[in-house]
């Protein structure tokens, strides 16, 4: 650990030391997420989303191999397979509901968790690491996401297997035999389902390695918080059990009534009717979209109707949609703002604001029909998400003046005690 | 300077003991009250694996028995194993009784394991007691063992005309499951 | 370097873009896209009360039985209900031999292998099996219907949008074209053998109208058999053929939400109570 104040692990019960003695796996989980870690005593509620990833991830996987022992990867029977789940094992139409709207809730507080990290600059020196290997977890993810919703073998699974395939068919000469050699046809049948469904059963615990690395990553640096000073000394920081234990167990609360409302009360409100319809390749959907966490990325696919010379629309169309992803790569070093906190940087404040204005404006125009206005919309929406990253950032960084910054961060967390008067009650 | 912790509450003595009890109640009753909740969502996880409402739907099997003669036997399939249904001859039936139950392994008389009045119907599990291989002897010409019942090509058990072991490594009786006659020649087992 | 990279990629991204922006919009403005009869004259399903709605809804049992009756009668002529079985009406309120009789006496016999001949041949269905498909295959259903195949209904409720609903709306939707259709799109005149509907998404659908007068089948329990009656009491039970576990989820869920609340409310109180002392 990085901070010499951080608390030392001394087992009391004899047993626990025999153990740590011949394997120092509770030192380690008490260095990681125990008193062990000293953390920011300033976090806010958006510094709960990390932890509720892993919980999403959990109830994935657990829900996963579930629905695993009664699933038939096979096109004759993945459908009446998923009905008989739903219908005829105990508490299969749980199971059910709970991995496919457990994949929404899932991408939706990733999101936040990848917005807080934007607002706040966690991609910045010395955390960079832990950055790339979250944007790693959330392309993994993106895969994950894309081959478990074709297994079902509905329509949307049908035509969306096929559509996102022949993204790879756009590139040039060799486009057509990747897609055909994705697919292990010449269209979505056995073969790729059974490959899907194999790849989705890995890719989870693929992801729950990344995100080993992500969080030895993050214990280098230590967490990131909302002024953007760096830790000074013990005064900045309380140990991450109990207090953040604390409120994480309370945001895991929170998120989960959320989750039981949706879950129990909406559960196919997230989903698209045609997936209820069995898989048919001689009829397409009136219009093919992707589940609405892919959207905004859907939009940008879409934006592009207009042939640039010698590059197709297409292709273009699929080199933007991957762009706009791994831009996101380059972040680090695409801002160079001194200044972390989104709260002491005036002008970056206002564009982040917008950015997600335009997110969402992207996201809404991703699962609209193909037709206008919504295609002109994207257009300047995704302009706009380009030139935000590529030219506005690095811009903001050179010529904005930022605010004061707070001596520390106790200085910060006093001066806003003060503001308030002698509250003992902690407001956030 | 201010410092960040308020060192203790305003009332203190009994009264700041009796909060500080307090408090460490609430972070019990809190860590409590989630390991109950995490205990009863692991029910449905565990009970997804108990037979589906189909399977259980097959759980019962008719029989019909009007084409089973004397000294034959016919074998079908009860919750997805093996079932024999025998009717016995006289001499077999004659040559179950002969044997004193007391002096069996698993003791039991032809009477125990069959319907009242209907002892010429020998209903059984196809499964043999001792690793679950299917007995030969139910159908035409196979080896029915040297006591003239089953005969268990696996390790070698002899069942003899009312299904009992005789001989051989199984420690039971083939298994006579609950079945009951719905008329004269139809039964329904399960 | 990145920076300068970068600045050249989101130029020509965003540029191009703005570009393509422009032109559409220009021709959007120019020659605006002609509507179309399917934009102008499709409608919302119908509002529709059921038992079944909201956070405590429950299946009225009465309504089930007489929709199964309707789709019994009606329906199951040309449409399959391949993800039910005989036994799942026991949750109807039928008892086990009325199960029995009900799968003993349906028109429509299940396919299987005649045990002596070893030949394809139709037995009786028992509770145990799904409800057999009026259709031997894809072809024969189209073949007797004029070309379009009627879909299964086990999940039709859920694989429309306001599914209930649109059952119902479909219906009772039936109608003869209305003249401003005519006169506004001359070409969108409904083809033969297809029959006008502004509740389908393209407003013509091969399906005739199923039901079309009162009294078209005889409810038991003295209901008055309006054809309004008959399609929300069939769109009732669709929804329990798409939805059986309907009532389970929704009771799960109140437990669940009783206990989490009270759950959060402790974790909240801890969280305020370890914190109590430390400014944050």
């Amino acid at each position: 650990m990085s901070f010499p104040w951080a608390q030392h692990y001394t087992p009391k019960a004899p047993l626990m030391q025999w153990i740590d003695q011949r394997l120092p796996l509770p030192r380690l989980v008490y260095n990681a997420v125990g008193a062990g870690y000293p953390v920011p005593r300033n976090l806010n509620y958006f510094w709960n989303f990390g932890v509720l990833s892993g919980l999403a991830l959990m109830i994935q996987i657990v829900t996963g191999i579930i629905m695993a022992m009664h699933y038939g990867a096979n096109e004759l029977v993945a459908f009446s397979s998923i009905e008989h789940t739903m219908r005829d094992v105990n508490g299969g139409w749980l199971m059910r509901y709970a991995h496919a709207n457990g994949a929404s809730f899932f991408f939706i507080v990733v999101y936040l968790h990848i917005f807080r990290g934007l607002y706040f600059s966690s991609y910045k020196a010395p955390r960079e690491m832990v950055w790339l290997l979250g944007l790693v977890i959330f392309l993994l993810m993106m895969a994950t996401a894309f081959m478990g919703y074709v297994l079902p073998w509905g329509q949307m699974s049908y035509w969306g297997a096929k559509v996102i395939t022949g993204l790879f068919g756009a590139i040039p000469l060799v486009g057509e035999p990747i897609q055909t050699w994705l697919l292990g046809g010449f269209a979505p049948g056995n073969a790729a389902l059974n490959r899907f469904f194999s790849l989705h059963y890995l890719l989870p615990f693929v992801i729950a390695g990344v995100i080993i690395l992500h969080i030895w990553a993050l214990h280098i640096p230590g967490s990131s918080n909302p002024t953007g000073v760096e830790v000074k000394g013990p005064q900045d920081t309380v140990p991450f059990h109990p207090y953040y234990t604390a409120k994480d167990g309370f945001g895991a609360g929170v998120f989960l009534i959320l989750f039981a409302i949706l879950l129990y009360f909406a559960p196919n409100f997230l989903g698209h009717p045609d997936n209820y319809i069995e898989a048919n390749p001689l009829s397409t959907p009136a219009h093919i979209v992707p589940e609405w966490y892919f959207w905004p990325f859907y939009a940008i696919l879409r934006a592009f109707t207009f042939d640039f010379f010698f590059i197709p629309a297409k292709l273009l169309g699929v080199l933007a949609m991957f762009a706009s992803i791994l831009l996101l790569f380059f972040l680090p070093w695409l801002d160079t703002s001194p200044v972390r906190s989104g709260n002491y940087r005036p002008v970056f404040k206002k564009f982040f604001w917008i950015l997600v204005a335009d997110v969402l404006v992207l996201g809404y125009c991703g699962g609209a029909p193909a037709a206008e206005p919504f295609v002109m919309i994207s257009q300047v929406a995704a302009a706009y998400y380009f030139a935000h990253f590529l030219i506005i950032l690095p811009l903001i960084a050179m010529f904005e003046k930022p605010l004061p910054l707070p001596g520390s961060i106790t200085e910060a967390v006093l001066a806003k005690h003060g503001e308030h008067g002698a509250a003992v009650v902690p407001a956030e | 300077m201010a410092t960040l912790e308020e060192t203790g509450t305003s009332d203190a003595g009994a009264s700041g003991e009796e909060g500080v009890r307090r408090r460490d109640f609430i972070n019990i009753a809190a860590v409590s009250f989630a390991g109950v909740g995490g205990v009863v969502a692991v029910l449905p996880l565990i009970n997804q694996m108990n037979p589906s409402a189909d399977v259980l739907a097959m759980a019962t099997t008719e029989v019909d028995l009007s084409g089973i003669q004397p000294g034959q036997a016919i074998k079908t399939t009860f919750r997805s194993q093996p079932l024999f249904v025998r009717q016995l001859t006289p001499k077999e039936i004659a040559e179950a009784d002969k044997v004193d139950p007391s002096t069996l392994r698993d003791p039991q008389s032809l009477e125990e394991r069959t319907v009242d009045g209907k002892k010429q119907w020998l209903i059984t599990m196809g499964v043999c007691t001792h690793l679950g291989c299917v007995p030969l002897g139910a159908g035409e010409g196979e080896n029915r063992g040297e006591f003239g019942g089953y005969f268990c090509p696996c390790h070698g058990s002899s069942y003899d005309t009312a299904a009992r072991i005789r001989k051989g490594p199984a420690p039971k009786n083939l298994e006579v499951p609950a079945y009951k006659f719905t008329s004269d020649t139809a039964i329904l087992v399960g | 370097m990145v920076r300068i990279g970068a600045f050249f990629v989101g130029l020509f991204f965003s540029g191009w873009l703005l570009v393509t922006f422009l032109v559409g919009a220009v021709s959007f403005v120019s020659e605006p896209p002609a509507p179309t009869a399917e934009h102008e004259f499709h409608l919302h399903p119908k509002e529709v009360s059921y038992s079944f709605n909201g956070p405590l809804g429950h299946y009225d049992k009465a309504q089930l039985q007489r929709g199964f009756q309707v789709f019994k009668e009606v329906c199951s002529a040309c449409h399959s209900l391949k993800f039910v079985a005989f036994r799942d009406l026991e949750a109807l309120g039928y008892n086990e031999a009325e199960v029995k009789a009900i799968a003993k006496n349906w028109a429509i016999k299940t396919p299987d292998v005649d045990p002596k001949t070893g030949e394809m041949a139709g037995r009786a269905p028992v509770p145990s099996d799904h409800f057999p498909k009026p259709f031997a295959n894809n072809v024969a259903a189209a073949a007797a219907n004029n070309n379009a195949i009627p879909p299964d209904l086990s999940l039709m409720t859920k694989a429309r949008h306001d599914g209930s609903a649109y059952v119902y709306s479909l219906l009772t939707g039936f109608q003869d074209q209305p003249a401003e259709l005519l006169k506004e799109f001359p070409d969108a005149k409904t083809p033969t053998g297809l029959h006008y509907n502004p509740y389908f998404a393209n407003l013509n659908l091969a399906m005739a109208p199923p039901l079309t007068a009162e009294g078209q089948v005889t409810y038991g329990d003295g209901t008055k058999p309006t054809v309004d009656q008959m399609a929300k009491d069939v769109s009732a039970f669709l929804t329990w053929t798409a939805e059986p576990k309907l009532e389970n989820r929704k009771r799960a869920g109140v437990a669940a939400l009783f206990f989490l609340l009270i759950a959060t409310g402790l974790a909240y109180m801890s969280y305020r109570n370890i914190w109590a002392n430390t400014k944050h």
